[in-house]
């Protein structure tokens, strides 16, 4: 038994030309009011989606912005009609879409708990019967004769929670609204949801808080362009979906690397032969950018992953190598390869070079390939950049590259700081955990 | 169609419970409170009765005193003019409902509609009071007619209503628009004049036509004047004219209905 079933559905935006700014008047000298009200543009915000949400089942819809998810979410509601296809839903729909939609601001909370509850389907008499959960429901219950005008954003959002889930729907329709109250009030609304799903009614939630899909939902379906590119187990979802994002990532750091290499190149004072050799006066505060003799030349970088693949984006306890394709344009005996990691705040997580770990240079010439690799990323999650050079040992820069490459390190912990340790918790028996815990 | 029809009785007890919701809020906040839903008509019609009694005296015989007089015609009018200014607007204004909710969209300009019609019944005591006061006792008999016209014009704005609530989301002009259009039709309604001036007979065809003629009219004949209803007739067909009107009005609002939740 299917509470929504929609079946290959498709939702067609028209961009009216201008209409936004036509008037009655031309439409009617140009004879054009048909016309007018005929689409000039389309946008297809869902292309041929199908799925069907079991009764009593919580399911999700995962997706970035922009991908179709609320279109969804309205399609299901009723407020908007599909183009094509169909849209079937059984029972009594709450949506939480917007919260306190149609709250008025002068009357009192009471009076809007009333109206409100009419608006979503409820009689006055039902109403009576839980006004009372309703506002302890939302925490009002001293303020609840004062005009909603007065009301904090919490406040009201709080309230227009409490009401819309105290309709008792058979299907409720979820929209990021969790994000509404302190710690407190959000457990209560999951208690809240889990109490539905004990009494077999069906929840649909669109969401950005993927632990939330992975935790709660049975079933999750995952729009990319207002079409479903995955649909069943959550957690196989949110994996294909996570994957997808950093893919996303992966470009735009690798943009951003390719940027600032090519800016660094493009400030090369025009004259060949004569780079830029001073380095900036203060080492600390220089932006990025590139600088030295070039007597040596880093021509070339790379960034490999645990799994020997060029990448951008990294995991917390990955394999990470840089490689360096240097070029000595005449042999020398005085060289050293320095590195420097930064995170986005520009604080230096980590530098070192060759000279301050004793290797004492030899010689050097031709073509040469330097690789550093780091056996445990063990950085939390961030945005992170790398300063690469090669210079003699008094520092002199042969080739300098200043925060010119970018990277992303990703971690499913929501730790924080800089540096992840590696770490374990011990416990004494009398200390005990539901779950094992994510086992890092 | 005639589902959603029915639909709309479904709806009377969130119809009534907006258009309290509006009466209340209008005059939350201020001293004088629900009061003013009296004074206003009453200073309206001190202010008729001072224009046309000393500023720009009005003795044509039969219409004494001037001020009740066009207050009986004012008075409807302001319900209507106000409903068609407000409807127009209502699902603009309501778009956060018929966006984010599941939300029966008629139910907007017909509140507006009825929100006014409560103002306008406010405003009937004093007009009774004064039109007994100056001595013009209205005939019981006549007074039955009283409902039914109020019935008339209530279904003819409505059905004005939603066509106007309906076109103006796509056509914002509207609004602009009638404003114009309302003040042209005011003068060209025999209200502030009455409907037996020589010069409003040789157009006798002219004013016919227009609907709102009929409605003063009755009220002019039914409170004012002495004398049993002689306009019963323009009012019954009109009557039927506005069911037909409402019937096509909800039939274009229902075609419109899936653009609005976009539009708006």
């Amino acid at each position: 038994m299917n509470a929504i079933e929609l079946a290959n559905v498709s939702k067609i935006y028209r961009r009216y030309g201008g209409k936004q700014f036509a008037t009655l008047k031309s439409a009617l000298l140009q004879r054009s009011l048909l016309r007018d009200l005929r689409p000039s543009e389309t946008f297809p915000a869902l292309t041929d989606v199908s799925f069907r949400v079991p009764k009593g089942s919580t399911f999700a819809v995962i997706g970035r912005n922009g991908s179709g998810k609320s279109t969804a979410l309205k399609l299901v509601a009723g407020i908007t009609k599909p183009t094509a296809g169909s849209v079937r839903v059984e029972g009594r729909i709450s949506a939480l879409i917007e919260l306190g939609a149609g709250f008025h601001p002068e009357i009192s909370g009471r009076e809007n708990v009333f109206i409100n509850g009419i608006m979503l389907g409820l009689t006055k008499r039902q109403i009576h019967e839980r006004f009372d959960d309703i506002v302890d429901f939302a925490e009002l219950r001293e303020f609840i004769d004062a005009p909603v005008k007065t009301y904090s954003s919490g406040m009201y959002m709080r309230l227009g929670f409490a009401v819309a889930i105290h309709v008792e729907p058979d299907v409720l329709l979820v929209v990021e609204v969790l994000a509404v109250g302190d710690e407190g009030f959000t457990h209560k609304c999951l208690d809240k949801f889990s109490e539905f799903r004990r009494r077999g009614k069906t929840v649909l939630l669109v969401t950005h808080s993927l632990g939330l899909v992975e935790n709660l939902c049975d079933d999750a379906v995952w729009l990319e362009g207002g079409r479903v590119q995955g649909h069943g187990d959550p957690k196989r979802v949110v994996g294909a979906y996570l994957t997808a994002v950093e893919e996303g990532e992966q470009e735009l750091m690798a943009a951003t690397t390719a940027k600032a290499v090519e800016e660094a190149e493009a400030e090369q004072p025009a004259e060949a032969g004569a780079p830029a050799v001073d380095s900036p006066p203060n080492m600390f505060q220089a932006a990025e950018g590139r600088w030295g003799s070039r007597e040596v030349e880093i021509v070339d970088v790379a960034l490999i992953d645990g799994k020997g693949e060029p990448s951008f984006v990294f995991h917390t306890g990955e394999r990470l190598e840089i490689r360096l394709k240097v070029r000595a344009q005449h042999p020398t005996d005085d060289f050293a390869f320095g590195i420097g990691l930064f995170n986005a705040d520009g604080v230096c997580c980590y530098g070192t070079n060759t000279f301050v770990e004793e290797m004492d240079p030899e010689r050097l010439s031709g073509d040469a390939e330097v690789t550093f690799t780091i056996d445990s990323l063990d950085l939390v999650e961030g945005t992170y950049k790398l300063d690469l050079a090669v210079h003699k040992r008094d520092g002199y820069p042969y080739d300098y590259h200043r925060l010119l490459y970018t990277f992303r390190v990703k971690s499913r912990t929501r730790d924080v700081g800089i540096y992840r340790p590696p770490h374990r918790w011990t416990f004494s028996p009398t200390v005990q955990f539901k779950n094992p815990g994510s086992g890092l | 169609m005639f589902a959603n029809l029915n639909n709309l009785f479904r709806y009377r007890g969130l119809i009534w419970s907006l258009v309290t919701r509006d009466l209340k809020a209008r005059y939350r906040g201020s001293v004088l409170g629900f009061f003013w839903s009296f004074v206003n008509p009453l200073l309206l019609l001190l202010i008729y009765s001072f224009i046309f009694t000393k500023v720009l005296p009005n003795e044509t015989k039969g219409v004494q005193p001037y001020g009740v007089f066009m207050f009986c015609g004012i008075l409807p009018w302001t319900w209507f003019a106000t409903s068609l200014t407000d409807a127009s607007g209502s699902l603009i204004a309501g778009g956060n409902l018929i966006k984010k909710v599941l939300f029966p969209a008629e139910v907007l300009p017909l509140v507006s509609v009825l929100a006014n019609m409560a103002h306008f019944c406010f405003g009937l005591p004093i007009l009774f009071l004064f039109l007994i006061v100056s001595g013009h006792y209205p005939d019981a008999l006549d007074l039955v007619w009283f409902p039914i016209a109020v019935l008339v014009q209530l279904v003819f704005t409505s059905g004005l209503a939603l066509i106007l609530a309906a076109l103006t989301v796509h056509f914002r002009d509207i609004r602009d628009l009638l404003a114009n259009i309302l003040t042209l039709w005011f003068f060209a309604t025999p209200i502030i004049y009455p409907v037996f001036k020589p010069e409003v007979r040789q157009y006798k065809w002219l004013f016919d036509l227009n609907p709102f003629t009929h409605l003063a009219v009755s009220y002019q004949e039914i409170l004012f004047f002495n004398g049993p209803i002689g306009h019963w007739r323009w009012l019954l067909a009109l009557g039927v004219a506005s069911l037909l009107l409402f019937v096509a009005a909800y039939w274009l609002f229902d075609r419109l209905r899936d653009s609005f939740a976009e539009a708006v």
